[in-house]
C-alpha cells in the first residue's frame, strides 16, 4: 500500500491515543476456541495510515498494535488481524469490507 | 474537522462518488427476491461475484479457496456491505456542496467520508491498473497520467483526513 504522499503530513503516532488500550492476543484462547482466523491481504490502494486507522478503530488495537499488523500487511502481504468462532471472525471480515480494506476468512 | 475544496475538486468528487454510488445500486437491483424475502423482509444478493473489476474489488469474496462458503455468505452479506457503502456516498454527497467552500465535519461524517473517498480509490485505482510503484513511475500516456493525478489528489485528500481523524481518536 502507498506511504503518505506528501511531506507536509507527518505520520507519526499521535502522542496521547485516548482509546481502550486493550490487546487482542489471539493465541490466548485455546485451539478449539479459535478455530477461525480473519486475514487482510496487501493491495496496492488502501494507505498505511488508513489501514492503521480502521485496526485502531474496528478492534480496539493501540496505535502500535495497529502500526505492526499494518506493516506485516504490507511487507508480508498479509496479516492475521483476529480470531475466533466462525461466526465472529465472518463480523470482523464484514466490517473490514465495510472499510474497503480486503479481508477474507479461514481455519487457523 | 474542517475539508476545504474548491469548486472544481468539490464537482470532480462528487462526479467521482455519483458512479461509484450508481454501480453499487446497479448490483443491488441485480439481486434474487423471492416470496420469503417479501414476506420476512430478509434480502439476500447474488452468491456469485460481481463480473466488473471494480465491483468485485468493492465487494470482495469472504473466503479465497471455498467457493461454496463465500457465495453464500456473499449472499447473506452482500446487501447490507451495498447500503453501508451507499449510505458513506450518500453522506459524502449531501455535505459536500456543489460548489465546494469550507466543509465541517463531525467524527461520524468523517468516518463516512473515509469510506466514500476510499471506495472511490478502489474503483479509480483498479480502472488504472494502479501498482504501488506507480506514482514514481508516471506512465506515458497522456490520459493514464490525467486519471492517476486524480487519483493522487483523492489519495492526498484521504490522507489529510485520516490524519485529522485519527487525532480525534
Amino acid at each position: 500500500m502507498p506511504a503518505s504522499s506528501t511531506a507536509r503530513f507527518s505520520t507519526a503516532l499521535p502522542r496521547s491515543a485516548p482509546t481502550q488500550q486493550v490487546e487482542q492476543a489471539p493465541g490466548e484462547t485455546a485451539e478449539t476456541e479459535s478455530p477461525w482466523q480473519t486475514i487482510v491481504w496487501n493491495d496496492p490502494v488502501n494507505l498505511m495510515s488508513y489501514v492503521t486507522y480502521v485496526f485502531q478503530k474496528l478492534f480496539g488495537y493501540s496505535p502500535q498494535k495497529a502500526t505492526k499488523l499494518m506493516l506485516d500487511v504490507h511487507h508480508k502481504g498479509r496479516a492475521t488481524v483476529s480470531s475466533g468462532s466462525r461466526e465472529k471472525v465472518e463480523g470482523d471480515v464484514a466490517k473490514l469490507h465495510a472499510a474497503g480494506l480486503w479481508a477474507t476468512m479461514q481455519k487457523a | 474537522m474542517v475539508a476545504t475544496l474548491d469548486h472544481r475538486e468539490a464537482g470532480l468528487l462528487r462526479a467521482l462518488v455519483t458512479q461509484v454510488l450508481d454501480m453499487l445500486s446497479e448490483r443491488g437491483k441485480a439481486a434474487p427476491q423471492d416470496a420469503l424475502a417479501e414476506l420476512t423482509g430478509i434480502h439476500t444478493g447474488p452468491s456469485q461475484p460481481p463480473e466488473d473489476e471494480v465491483l468485485a474489488r468493492l465487494l470482495p469474496d469472504f473466503h479465497r479457496e471455498d467457493a461454496e462458503l463465500s457465495g453464500a455468505l456473499r449472499s447473506l452479506r452482500e446487501p447490507e456491505l451495498i447500503e453501508a457503502k451507499s449510505h458513506a456516498a450518500g453522506v459524502l454527497l449531501a455535505t459536500c456542496p456543489e460548489d465546494g467552500g469550507r466543509i465541517e465535519l463531525d467524527v461520524d461524517q468523517a468516518d463516512l467520508w473515509l469510506s466514500a473517498l476510499n471506495d472511490v480509490r478502489l474503483a479509480l485505482g483498479t480502472t488504472i491498473g494502479v501498482t504501488e510503484d506507480m506514482p514514481d513511475n508516471p506512465p506515458e500516456d497522456e490520459a493514464l497520467a490525467a486519471h492517476l493525478g486524480v487519483y493522487q489528489w483523492l489519495t492526498f485528500v484521504q490522507d489529510a483526513l485520516v490524519q485529522a481523524r485519527v487525532t480525534a481518536l
